[in-house]
């Protein structure tokens, strides 16, 4: 009763989670990829209206939480730079790095900017010739073909003081590092919906066969959540492992093509280090060579000191499902989503937040269910 | 970040050679980029993402999804002053780590 009025359709849902309760005969573990599905899993109580031996495990689908400290770290020494714009979306703000964030570094005079889209950097760029404007460019493939329009466009209208630190990472890889981990629970995915918008659902019928794991494309609402949870049931049931589209009118089979060639020539794949969890091989996208000079890397002499993570936070074996947010010590006590000591408490798509602001204090099976009734 | 979020295409122009569209994202009116969905006509909805258009989407899943976005306090999250939100949250944890 607590959660299931929310819903869109209370019907609807009652009806997903009686079916998923009728079909399944045994426990079953399946990843939701998407930080978004994560945050609307918690905040709807989604794990605690489905049967006890369904459970949800919490994978790395925020690309702010899986950015790298190396990477905060050089975002914060080149936006300390003198004549430097440094454009950012909103939610790296308070991303920590070693020793502080980019909040701090406009506080101590730093001129970094918040801006809804990366075309925004681009214009900050032509209206101020003067200076060297530098986008963070982080995000996942629903996010890349944004920045990769930007740099082309940038390098079509012939604009030259504008770079992008890049740190883009891909789904499959961190799908198929999960797979691979020796304590590797999951036998099902919930694949993310808005990144299959864009790059369609090529890349995963290979996954699906490789580890015998079926994944379904799915949305972030709780209803199109439900339903990806109940595709993957029937699937597990059945002992079959396939692809399938559970959120079609968002979804094609194909992506968008036209983003995908642009972000083809812009990008190339690279081995990319997530934080917490460590390199993934072929997991990220960098510029490509043709697009070199764009790389803010390349533009500026910029090492980034040596960072280390704090030892006590634990959000690396959350990001790959290993254990969930409050199995970790310093959860809720010395880290808060005011206080993070890892990416994954301090945006609010990452499952410490999650955990903290719905107050999933203890393990969600042991805990009262909630009645769907 | 991660949010994608549906909106009406309420005007189309070009502008320094690509196409751009106002969008009204259930009273919030941004401009939005249309090099990935140059086929999509005014009226139409799309799922937009750090102003781009990536995909289209029906009238009632766009609603539908906006509604709920409004309850939960989504869009003010997505279009919301971000300046603003963490300089709110910073001064809470000094207050924190001050008591």
């Amino acid at each position: 009763m607590k959660y299931i009025d929310e819903f869109q359709d209370p019907e609807l849902a009652r009806r997903l989670l009686d079916e998923i309760a009728r079909t399944v005969t045994r426990p079953w573990a399946m990843m939701e990829v998407c930080g978004g599905q994560t945050h609307s899993i918690i905040r709807h109580g989604l794990d605690q209206l489905l049967p006890d031996t369904v459970e949800l495990i919490h994978g790395p689908g925020c690309p702010v939480c899986v950015t790298p400290l190396a990477v905060i770290d050089k975002a914060l020494e080149i936006a300390s730079l003198p004549d430097v714009v440094f454009c950012s979306f909103g939610d790296m703000l308070r991303v920590p790095g070693s020793d502080r964030d980019l909040f701090r570094v406009k506080g101590d005079g730093g001129d970094v900017r918040v801006v809804y889209s990366p075309l925004d950097a681009l214009r900050i760029a032509q209206r101020t010739p003067d200076k060297q404007v530098v986008f963070f460019g982080v995000g996942f493939e629903t996010t890349a073909p944004a920045i990769a329009m930007t740099v082309h466009q940038a390098k079509r209208l012939g604009v030259r003081n504008l770079s992008l630190l890049v740190s883009h990472v891909r789904v499959p890889p961190a799908i198929e590092a999960v797979m691979r981990s020796p304590d590797c629970r999951v036998q099902a995915f919930l694949a993310a919906g808005h990144v299959c918008s864009v790059m369609g659902t090529s890349e995963y019928p290979a996954l699906a066969d490789t580890y015998r794991v079926p994944i379904v494309v799915t949305g972030f609402e709780p209803l199109d959540i439900l339903e990806g949870i109940r595709r993957a049931v029937r699937q597990l049931e059945r002992g079959e492992h396939h692809v399938e589209n559970a959120y079609p009118r968002a979804v094609s089979a194909q992506g968008n093509p036209v983003a995908l060639r642009v972000l083809r020539e812009v990008f190339t794949t690279t081995d990319r280090t997530w934080r917490g969890i460590g390199t993934i091989p072929d997991s990220g996208w960098r510029l490509s060579d043709a697009y070199r000079d764009y790389d803010a890397e390349h533009r500026f002499d910029i090492t980034g000191p040596a960072a280390a993570e704090p030892a006590v936070c634990r959000s690396g074996e959350v990001l790959q499902g290993l254990i969930k947010p409050h199995e970790c010590a310093a959860f809720g006590i010395i880290c808060t989503p005011r206080t993070p000591l890892g990416a994954t408490m301090v945006s609010s798509e990452g499952a410490c937040a999650a955990y903290y602001l719905y107050r999933r204090l203890s393990p969600p099976h042991t805990e009262e269910k909630a009645s769907v009734d | 970040m991660c949010l994608a979020v549906p909106g009406r295409v309420v005007g189309i122009e070009e502008r320094n050679g690509t196409s751009m569209a106002r969008v009204d994202f259930g009273g919030v009116v941004k401009d939005v980029c249309l090099a990935y969905l140059p086929e999509i006509e005014v009226g139409e909805y799309a799922i937009v993402h750090v102003g781009f258009a990536i995909q289209r989407l029906d009238e009632e899943s766009a609603l539908a999804t906006l509604r709920l976005f409004e309850r939960i306090g989504a869009l003010d999250e997505e279009f919301g002053d971000a300046w603003a939100r963490a300089a709110a949250e910073s001064e809470t944890a000094s207050e924190e780590e001050n008591r």
